[in-house]
């Protein structure tokens, strides 16, 4: 019974509310989505190394004192040689191998090496890696800019580097490189793919060979690794498995959540700002209805007052102004979610700025049935709380004063 | 004759700006059928009086029995649900709802009191709208009607429910004298051939002259009731 114009002006603050709540939610999700991905392409659901230990409760010093009764002092104690290297990989792979929480096992030997640019060392790292494994934990073939992953196999000495780092040493598909290890060995590999995983400080100095020529190159044995990557089933279980690896073989297990902390608390801040911003945007949403519905009913004054005298009780004219504030909610919801709709539909059709680093063709945006349900239930929860109180000042209205004049 | 309104010792105050006794002991019945108009000056209390009796001010002291029903002390919901089904209101102002058809005026108190189906109510106000010459303008809009056609649409809505009676505040005060001619015939027409019992305050003393009886107050009080 109000004003149409009345009525679609509180539509659309619904609505717009409803829509921004949309919008920033399915950007938001998509960010972390992409975040969570980038993060994943780089990050093993569980890493496995050789930590160095810093325990120095025990010295060389002390052992040779033992007998004497002297207290022994050592300033600045170092470690011993030790090798970085995971005792018994191959057992411990194969028995990996029987759990049935891990999917995808792969051992590599990572080492730190110069990489040859004229008379330029350029500081950098290669993983010596089984590439059919390391591919399906890091879906590398989606990540290569030039050449497929399998392309090492069939070179000899092949190298895939990042992409950064080729541009850095100016490097194409077919050149050579020469790597020096810091123990002074140095080999050449010719270049026969390069990828880019998003990640600047990756992009920049990783590169990957086979794991046999790494192991030549530190002079090494073929049972010589350093690490193990492990891809699960479902990566939420990843927390609890590290812990039961590091129990079971005692070497450090890093599960993804932990090693990318800071990312996943960038999640839950974006996850808590767009619920702020659109409950901020619903709630003055649900004041422009309150003045709204109050203006009306000021309008309405004489009318309430002719269905009061006509038998119309208290909850009637309660039942018939939160009729109109809920179907302003529901219908301002419905275009809202629509509106919603197709500015994430057009955003995610919006190319992303071209950038070398991050490898984002259009914005991110995600589209995910439960935000629409709970964008209706917000909309029309809203106008109802909104439109109590002027409805029941509306039943409150005394007839008399209004009919008399 | 049977008492459609019967009304005992009733008093009012208001408090606003000033105390002031508004209505002091009014004692009267009214039978059914009658037509009976209430006069007085401005001030006297006689749209006071018309407002407590139409259960809408229940703020006074004293009996009012409406069809030998005590409304007094009623609940509000109780009042409205009496309201809708005994007493018809026809007000000086028209008060339609300007949004709605006169049809749908005419059919608002029935549907609400829900005794018959929509389609029945329709088919009964149209009845009504015809027996007042209306129903040429059943489906426009209230606001576009003029005064004379918007007070009848006004008294066919009274009627929908058929009440025992109807009240009215200045019915014909804004009305011309052809109009106001109008709705005195059907004022006179249904308290003498329908048995509705119609109480109805005004200033027109033409108005007065031809009912069954008249009320008269001054300053709060009954000074005559003349046949």
């Amino acid at each position: 019974m109000a004003n149409k114009k009345q009525t679609l002006v509180a539509m659309l603050g619904v609505t717009f509310g409803i829509a921004m709540f949309i919008l920033m939610i399915s950007f938001m999700v998509g960010v972390n989505q992409f975040m969570e991905d980038t993060m994943l392409s780089s990050t093993p659901d569980i890493h496995i190394y050789n930590d160095i230990k810093t325990d120095y409760s025990v010295s060389v010093a002390g052992d040779y004192f033992k007998n004497n009764p002297a207290l022994v002092v050592v300033r600045h104690p170092k470690p011993k040689q030790v090798n970085l290297n995971i005792k018994n990989a191959q057992g411990i792979i194969a028995d990996m191998h029987k759990d049935p929480d891990i999917v995808h096992i792969s051992p590599f030997l990572s080492t730190q090496v110069f990489y040859n640019y004229g008379p330029v060392q350029i500081n950098g790292y290669i993983n010596g890696v089984n590439i059919a494994e390391e591919s399906k934990i890091f879906d590398l073939a989606s990540k290569m800019t030039v050449g497929k992953p399998e392309d090492l196999l069939s070179a000899d000495k092949g190298i895939i580097m990042g992409r950064g780092l080729a541009n850095k040493l100016d490097l194409g598909v077919g050149d050579m490189v020469t790597l020096t290890t810091p123990q002074g060995t140095s080999m050449s590999f010719r270049v026969v793919g390069l990828f880019a995983i998003g990640i600047g400080t990756i992009d920049d100095t990783r590169s990957y060979v086979n794991l046999a020529n790494v192991q030549q190159l530190l002079g090494k044995d073929r049972s010589y690794i350093t690490d193990i990557n492990i891809k699960l089933t479902n990566n939420k279980l990843a927390r609890d498995k590290a812990a039961e690896l590091l129990k079971k073989y005692n070497y450090k297990s890093d599960d993804w959540e932990t090693a990318n902390s800071s990312v996943l608390a960038g999640n839950i801040v974006r996850d808590v700002l767009t619920y702020v911003v659109s409950i901020t945007l619903l709630v003055v949403a649900g004041f422009g209805i309150y003045n709204i519905m109050n203006m009306t009913i000021q309008n309405k004054m004489k009318d309430i007052a002719i269905l009061k005298a006509q038998g119309f009780a208290g909850g009637d004219i309660v039942k018939i102004f939160l009729g109109q504030a809920l179907f302003i909610g529901f219908f301002g919801a419905i275009m809202g979610e629509m509106l919603g709709f197709v500015l994430a539909y057009s955003l995610s059709r919006v190319p992303f700025p071209h950038n070398d680093f991050i490898a984002l063709k259009f914005f991110p945006v995600a589209f995910n049935p439960a935000h629409y349900i709970f964008g209706l239930v917000f909309g029309v929860i809203t106008p109802f709380i909104a439109g109590l109180m002027p409805s029941m000042k509306a039943s409150r209205i005394d007839p008399v004063a209004i009919l008399r004049g | 004759m049977d008492a459609a309104l019967k009304v005992e010792n009733l008093n009012k105050y208001f408090h606003e700006p000033e105390d002031f006794h508004v209505l002091q002991d009014i004692s009267f019945s009214v039978g059914k059928g009658e037509f009976v108009p209430i006069i007085g000056k401005s001030g006297s209390g006689k749209s006071t009086l018309l407002y407590l009796l139409s259960t809408l001010d229940t703020d006074y002291t004293g009996e009012i029995r409406i069809n030998n029903d005590l409304v007094t002390g009623k609940s509000q919901n109780d009042l409205a649900r009496f309201r809708n089904r005994n007493i018809g209101f026809v007000f000086q102002f028209h008060f339609l709802l300007p949004e709605f058809t006169a049809l749908e005026n005419v059919m608002l108190p029935a549907l609400k009191l829900g005794r018959l189906s929509q389609e029945e109510i329709r088919q009964k106000a149209l009845d009504i709208l015809k027996q007042l010459q209306m129903e040429a303008f059943a489906q426009k809009l209230s606001s576009k009607l003029s005064g004379g056609q918007q007070q009848r649409v006004a008294i066919a809505r009274a009627l929908i429910n058929d009440p025992a009676i109807i009240m009215a505040d200045e019915p014909t005060g804004n009305l011309d004298s052809v109009n106001t001619g109008l709705v005195f015939d059907i004022f006179k027409d249904l308290s003498h051939h329908k048995g509705i019992t119609i109480l109805t305050v005004t200033h027109d003393l033409d108005f007065a002259k031809g009912a069954d009886r008249v009320i008269e107050m001054i300053d709060g009080k009954i000074s005559a009731e003349h046949a």
